[in-house]
């Protein structure tokens, strides 16, 4: 039996952007509702570990132009600098509101919030790091999660927990809600709503060592793109240099901005060859294209895939008092102490810079001209504003969350206040329950966690760090093969309640048509920027590629199309670190 | 390395009552107790349902009891437990299923303490002055993740559901010695109702189950403290 709900705005996703976007929403309407595949506060927000980037300018001169200078340099000149200005001036408004709700900041001897060094990082364009990160030791990203989550409990917003969303409901342009399916008792829910916003977060899963959590599966994004939203820069896929060895869990930048030293098997500082300013605080496509390459000429640690990461000599204390949580993690997980020995790292899948595009109002766009659907919006790592461009700086994530979680929230108040309810589709969830039956009753024989492994294992091997186009076209072949056994699996799970097996064969779907959206959109850009590199074209070519890629999936068939760069005030120039 | 995973069983769909399965299973020495349960539903059986994220100790989801104690399944590894491993769900909630249990009451409970900093003093600009002494004063129980482990190894919880249990006096701590916050009376006289605080019998369970090395008697003493020499 399906059940329908009625609010006037319905945000699915309670993490940072969902909460942020959501206590926006509730000053204009009580009839908000968050749609969460988790209970609140497991959201992988939580896991975010070093500091959120505010040019405050407590510890040492700081102004927001210099933020939004090293964002645009750190995204190889792909973001948008009208997007980014807004995001780097909002960014201290946004710390100083999340301090004012209680969040516990790390402070300076005379009270103010503490500041850190983190990658890419600079103070007067680009002279050397400086300390604009705001921390709560090595548990930021956990603070924020809890602080939004107590501001939702104290304006009462309703949540639905453990609703995985299964469809969005859109027509003639008109955003009219979503479906989502109940895991307790495996009913699908109606959700007939003004507005719509998407928080979805990131699809690390689609690689096989990822600092993502379990649920990170692209589920928004991909429900987007099968009704027929374009997504933005999917060839741009992060990879974080530090995830602990083979686990992909992560070790924060705050470790290197602490001073921690990356070295190879001599022992060598070997970031001294390749960013002499910034050494091991240069942007992450950087270190991971560096450390890649230092493995493959033999300086990998034993001659393994892995290098170390240097704390040693910044004594107890330090490592103790800042790093307590990575510390803890490096014990339990490899019975190593970073007081006294370095940490096994390698690069890690960790975060999407492409995804559903927006405007700076978080309206959802469904072209090259920026046309808005009405009633839809996206925020956070599932969406594309674009300020990351092809490589988001350490700590922008965080920004990027708050500011246009809030910005998105303030424009569906607006909107909700002048809109109407659209009517919902006739036989709304539909395709949807059509879905799931299918899953639910295929007699195949093929098993959802197999076609997984090879999945993770094959984009790891062709989509990751280096790409070339043999690689990405054997890639769309494999996925090609792995869609055709999606079609023939089996699930042993039949049950109604709170069926795990039904839901990540769902996941599987959406982690399978984003990763071929990433290989699409990689095989076309023939040239090098930010996190996509590419060994047959290793140069950045802005007269061809300075453009934002917009894919879109018709019918099985992807259709590429461009947009401009919006460039305001910092004109494209090589990155040199 | 060759495991036993003995896990108590439980689908409503199927069965009346719980009942154990095992599962022989290869993991190497340094895999979790949750690449355990994953191999199984991956491999052996796809039925077996828990609750998982982030898989390193931060999101809270996968709270059991494994032999016999409350813990992070992403959190504990395999060789630390040795051949024979059994997982339950945690104690005093009802089962959804398998290991899966509803947690609505331990959330309503944390909510009931008002769990935001309140404080009707119109902010500065910037922010509020905190010095690092205020600020560490607290800090300890701002780690908590609201996984469930303390409260449910609480035998003064198991003897009475209704007892607010470790993690929302935790929380409560969390707000009452912030140097900013102005609610600290309120949350006492919640904490000092029958079912508040002075059901702590010192037991210290919640400190060896606690996933994140929080202090929780110790937090629940300084609150009972605040309660007798009210001075806030």
């Amino acid at each position: 039996m399906t059940t329908f709900h009625r609010y006037d705005a319905v945000i699915v996703g309670a993490g940072g952007a969902g909460l942020r976007a959501a206590l926006e929403v509730a000053r204009v309407t009580p009839r908000v509702a968050v749609v969460s595949k988790l209970y609140p506060i497991r959201s992988h927000t939580g896991t975010a570990q070093g500091g959120i980037g505010a040019a405050l300018g407590n510890m040492e001169e700081d102004h927001w132009e210099w933020h939004m200078f090293d964002t645009v340099k750190g995204s190889d000149y792909l973001a948008d600098q009208d997007a980014v200005e807004i995001m780097c001036q909002e960014a201290i408004t946004c710390v100083y509101e999340l301090e004012h709700w209680g969040l516990p900041f790390d402070r300076t001897p005379d009270g103010k919030i503490a500041q850190r060094r983190f990658g890419g990082h600079t103070r007067n364009f680009g002279e050397a790091p400086v300390r604009r990160a705001c921390h709560a030791a090595d548990r930021t990203g956990h603070m924020i999660l809890q602080t939004l989550y107590q501001q939702c409990i104290k304006h009462e917003v309703t949540f639905f927990n453990e609703f995985h969303v299964v469809d969005l409901l859109l027509e003639d342009n008109v955003c009219r809600g979503i479906v989502a399916l109940s895991l307790a008792d495996g009913e699908l829910h109606v959700f007939h709503a003004k507005a719509v916003l998407f928080a979805t977060g990131g699809f690390g899963r689609m690689y096989k060592v990822t600092s993502n959590a379990r649920s990170l599966t692209g589920d928004g994004v991909a429900i987007a793109l099968r009704r027929g939203i374009p997504l933005e820069d999917m060839e741009f896929f992060q990879f974080h240099p530090t995830g602990i060895y083979k686990l992909g869990i992560l070790i924060s930048e705050a470790a290197r901005g602490e001073g921690g030293i990356l070295r190879n098997r001599q022992g060598e500082r070997f970031m001294e060859r390749y960013a002499p300013t910034l050494l091991d605080l240069a942007p992450r496509d950087i270190i991971s294209r560096c450390m890649y390459t230092e493995i493959r000429e033999g300086r990998g640690i034993d001659g393994k895939d892995y290098l170390h990461l240097d704390l040693t000599h910044l004594g107890r204390e330090v490592i103790e008092k800042k790093l307590p949580d990575i510390t803890d993690f490096a014990r339990t997980y490899l019975g190593i102490d970073p007081v006294r020995e370095p940490i096994p790292v390698q690069p890690t899948a960790h975060y999407a810079m492409g995804g559903i595009p927006t405007d700076v109002r978080g309206r959802v766009i469904r072209d090259e001209q920026n046309t808005p659907v009405l009633g839809f919006y996206a925020a956070g790592e599932c969406a594309c504003v674009s300020v990351h461009g092809a490589n988001r700086l350490g700590t922008n994530s965080l920004v990027d969350i708050l500011v246009f979680g809030k910005l998105a929230g303030r424009d569906m108040g607006e909107y909700i206040r002048g809109a109407d309810f659209a009517p919902l589709p006739k036989d709304a969830d539909g395709p949807a329950r059509e879905e799931c039956e299918r899953l639910l009753t295929s007699n195949g024989s093929e098993s959802i966690a197999r076609l997984r492994e090879i999945l993770q294992r094959e984009m790891m091997d062709k989509a990751s760090v280096f790409r070339t186009q043999e690689g990405l076209e054997a890639m769309l072949t494999t996925l090609k093969e792995l869609k055709d056994r999606y079609r023939r699996v089996r699930l042993q799970d039949k049950g109604k309640i709170f069926n795990t097996d039904l839901q990540e064969a769902l996941e599987l779907g959406y982690l399978l048509d984003l990763a071929e959206v990433t290989v699409v959109s990689a095989l076309a850009r023939r040239e090098s920027r930010g996190a996509h590199y590419r060994e047959d074209f290793p140069k950045r070519n802005d007269a061809e590629w300075l453009k934002h890629t917009l894919a879109y999936r018709l019918n099985g068939e992807f259709e590429l199309r461009y947009k401009p760069v919006v460039i305001t005030r910092f004109q494209p120039v090589e990155r040199k670190y | 390395m060759r495991v036993m995973l003995k896990i108590k069983r439980f689908n409503p769909e199927r069965d009346r009552e719980p009942y154990w399965a095992e599962y022989e299973v290869e993991v190497e020495p340094v895999d979790r107790v949750l690449d355990a349960l994953e191999y199984v539903k991956w491999h052996l059986d796809g039925t077996l349902t828990f609750r998982r994220s982030c898989a390193h100790g931060i999101c809270g989801s996968d709270a059991m009891l494994i032999n016999g104690r409350n813990r992070l399944a992403c959190k504990v590894l395999v060789k630390e437990l040795g051949a024979r491993i059994t997982v339950e769900p945690l104690r005093g909630f009802p089962v959804i299923k398998d290991l899966v249990v509803d947690m609505e009451s331990f959330f309503a409970k944390y909510r009931a303490i008002k769990p935001y900093l309140i404080n009707d003093e119109p902010p500065p600009e910037t922010e509020r002055r905190q010095s690092p002494e205020e600020r560490a004063r607290f800090d300890d129980t701002t780690k908590c993740i609201l996984c469930a482990a303390c409260t449910t190894s609480c035998p003064s919880f198991w003897a009475n559901g209704e007892y607010i249990g470790p993690a929302a006096i935790v929380n409560a701590h969390r707000f009452i010695f912030d140097s900013r916050d102005r609610g600290g009376a309120e949350r006492l006289a919640i904490l000092n109702a029958r079912m508040g605080v002075w059901r702590c019998r010192t037991i210290f369970n919640c400190v060896e189950a606690c996933p994140r090395g929080i202090d929780v008697t110790r937090a629940i003493a300084e609150v009972k403290r605040a309660l007798l020499f009210s001075s806030l």
